[in-house]
């Protein structure tokens, strides 16, 4: 094992995958000679050339259909967006072209295509450079969308999702980047599709994914010091969710609370609760509840977003509602 | 000293927006302002010329880089910095912050944070002036890094074919973030864009106010006339980086120091102290601006944050679409 920061995480799966495979590319804007917007991919223009790492103008949509028109003959690019509120600029490519290709080829096109950089909130860059785009990505079917909390989860899902053959979203978190955390030595995989228990209790499941896995722990350390121990659900993949082990978790603690960014109306969240109201009916002993981004555009002003994203205090509220504390 | 009146009031706006940046700078690094912060310094003397070129009633629509038109429109010191500072008196009542500048009663649209995205919404803006005939004239500040994108094409595709009254001013500064200008474009005058789409064009330096101002004016004339939209690419640069978090290693300190050489400011600073008939009130408006940036300063200070009450009537007019 060693510590890394996830954005050495992600470095590393690029590099390791840059190096394994001569089709694998990674393109973006400010990626090479700037060392990334976020300094992710500093060193790899150095080390594999501008054959490999390559600049582009902002041209979003100019270059992420670029990226599907390569990927439909073979090569497997990496295409970052600076964030990933600006995927929207390219947004009907995903939608229309990566997404739709295969089945409208009748299977004959494979898409094999990741789309990676940070989403979601950072600190006041307020309403346009502050959204949780996954809530539009796992609507698409064609599409796999992937989001880790730590270091290690961070490298093991970039590495599957390069080596797999459909488009996959990889969604960071700027307020992640410098967090620490350990990596496995050597070849690291973690498959697509696959949760992990980030905490085990047996009074609450919640369920929670990228940034929002820490904001939970911190509820749960909370809501201990209450009496109340709570089971937090790590999902690492939205598209295709984990469904048993939300489904087995809840089995055991009867009450779940989703904590995740993005807005009320439909959703990510909305999704899980519906899973867990349809296959797990019989076992709640309370409605599930989500702790979401407040249903408004992201206010500027440092109190007014705080009040917005969703916090440990929202949660730990949830969760004392689902116990009938409150 | 030519038009010594507007002189001084050109003078004036652009120290006004230079001293602003320089203490929001300032306030930055106190951590008084959050998020993304874009300084303007070196480019004054397009907002200003550009300014006392249009009328008033004429629509402008600007990048993230915005607070040297929104001064430049007559939005006050006090409404701009309380902005930065997501004060409840700002601009946007705190809830934009430096890339969101709006002042409608000043023609000022904005502020925005998508590169390209406010190209079409000043073509709009033109399109109902020649949908009222209402003689407006709309103007879009972008940087050329945004001659990349779709929608800035779209745009000018748009107004052309229409002949709208819109003048697309491309604010070349050399760098989008840390790409230069040539490894970003195949052909590097941006200016010549505007042929594909048979619309007039012009390319100059924004080293002399008087030529940014009297060359817009061109374009805005025409575009009053009825003669079509205009492209004008203004080569600029900014001395800072690209924002506060940009350290700017993409270019050498010659090279930026070269430029610096050739401010705007310091130019027609130095004409107006050499003329005996200026001298005066050059240094009187100097001390004017340092208390205006001051008051600012204090006002944005001291204004109260915005209540939470105020988004969900800022997000709907009307009744709350749940
Ligand atoms: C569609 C989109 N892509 C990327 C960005 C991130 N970004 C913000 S400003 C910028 C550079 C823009 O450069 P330029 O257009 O030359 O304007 P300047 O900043 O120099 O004024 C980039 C890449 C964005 N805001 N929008």
């Amino acid at each position: 094992m060693r510590t890394l920061r996830v954005r050495e995480a992600i470095r590393e799966a690029m590099a390791e995958e840059l190096e394994r495979d001569e089709d694998v590319f990674l393109m973006g804007e400010e990626v090479g000679q700037y060392q990334g917007a976020y300094k992710v991919s500093e060193g790899l223009l150095e080390r594999f050339g501008e054959k490999r790492v390559i600049d582009t103008p902002i041209a979003e949509a100019g270059f992420a259909g670029l990226g599907i028109g390569a990927a439909i003959v073979g090569l497997r690019p990496i295409i970052e967006f600076m964030t990933w509120n600006f995927s929207a600029v390219a947004f009907d490519q995903l939608l229309n072209n990566a997404a739709k290709l295969r089945q409208m080829s009748g299977g004959q096109l494979t898409v094999p295509i990741v789309f990676r950089g940070p989403n979601g909130s950072a600190r006041q860059v307020g309403s346009q450079h502050s959204h949780a785009m996954e809530h539009f990505y796992c609507h698409v079917p064609g599409l796999k969308v992937v989001a880790p909390a730590t270091a290690a989860d961070a490298k093991g899902l970039l590495k599957s999702a390069v080596r797999d053959d459909n488009p996959v979203i990889y969604l960071e978190s700027e307020t992640l980047y410098s967090m620490k955390g350990e990596v496995p030595d050597g070849e690291h995989l973690v498959p697509i599709g696959k949760g992990r228990i980030a905490r085990e209790g047996k009074d609450v499941t919640i369920i929670a994914y990228s940034r929002m896995v820490h904001v939970s722990l911190a509820a749960a350390e909370l809501l201990l010091q209450k009496g109340i121990d709570c089971e937090v659900i790590d999902l690492r993949s939205l598209r295709p969710l984990d469904q048993d082990i939300i489904l087995a978790s809840v089995a055991k603690t009867h009450r779940a609370v989703v904590a995740y960014e993005g807005w009320p109306y439909g959703g990510v969240g909305a999704e899980i609760v519906d899973r867990i109201q349809r296959h797990a009916f019989d076992s709640l002993d309370a409605p599930v509840l989500r702790v979401t981004t407040m249903d408004v555009p992201m206010p500027y002003n440092a109190n007014l977003e705080q009040l917005v994203v969703p916090q440990a205090s929202g949660i730990v509220a949830a969760v004392e509602r689902v116990m009938y504390r409150k | 000293m030519k038009e010594p009146r507007t002189s001084l009031d050109m003078y004036r706006m652009m120290l006004l927006i230079r001293r602003f940046e320089e203490e929001a700078a300032r306030a930055y690094s106190l951590g008084k302002i959050g998020g993304f912060l874009h300084l303007y310094i070196g480019q004054e003397s397009i907002a200003v010329g550009a300014s006392h070129a249009l009328s008033d009633g004429d629509y402008t629509v600007t990048t993230y880089r915005d607070h040297g038109l929104a001064l430049a429109r007559g939005m006050s010191a006090n409404a701009a910095m309380a902005e930065l500072f997501g004060k409840a008196t700002g601009c946007s009542l705190g809830l934009g912050g430096s890339m969101h500048f709006f002042d409608a009663a000043h023609g000022m649209f904005g502020g925005h944070g998508i590169v390209g995205a406010h190209l079409p919404l000043a073509t709009g803006c033109a399109f109902a002036s020649k949908y009222r005939g209402d003689g407006r004239v709309s103007m879009v500040f972008y940087g050329e890094g945004a001659a990349s994108i779709g929608a800035t094409h779209e745009a000018m595709s748009l107004a052309a074919l229409w002949k709208l009254p819109v003048v697309f001013v491309c604010e070349n500064n050399q760098y989008a973030m840390g790409t230069s200008l040539e490894r970003s474009l195949s052909v590097p005058d941006v200016s010549r864009k505007a042929d594909a789409y048979g619309m007039a064009k012009d390319r100059f330096v924004a080293d002399d106010v008087f030529t940014v101002r009297d060359r817009l004016k061109v374009a805005i004339d025409r575009a009053r006339s009825g003669a079509g939209p205009s492209l004008v690419e203004i080569c600029t640069y900014r001395y800072r980086g690209h924002s506060m978090s940009d350290p700017a290693k993409y270019r050498s300190k010659e090279e930026v120091e070269e430029h610096k050489g050739r401010d705007a400011l310091t130019r027609l600073e130095a004409s107006l102290v050499l003329d005996p008939d200026t001298k005066d009130e050059a240094g009187q408006i100097q001390a004017a601006v340092e208390l205006e940036i001051s008051a600012a300063l204090r006002f944005a200070e001291e204004s109260p944050e915005p209540s939470i009450d105020v988004l969900e009537p800022t997000t709907y007019k009307g009744e709350f679409a749940r």
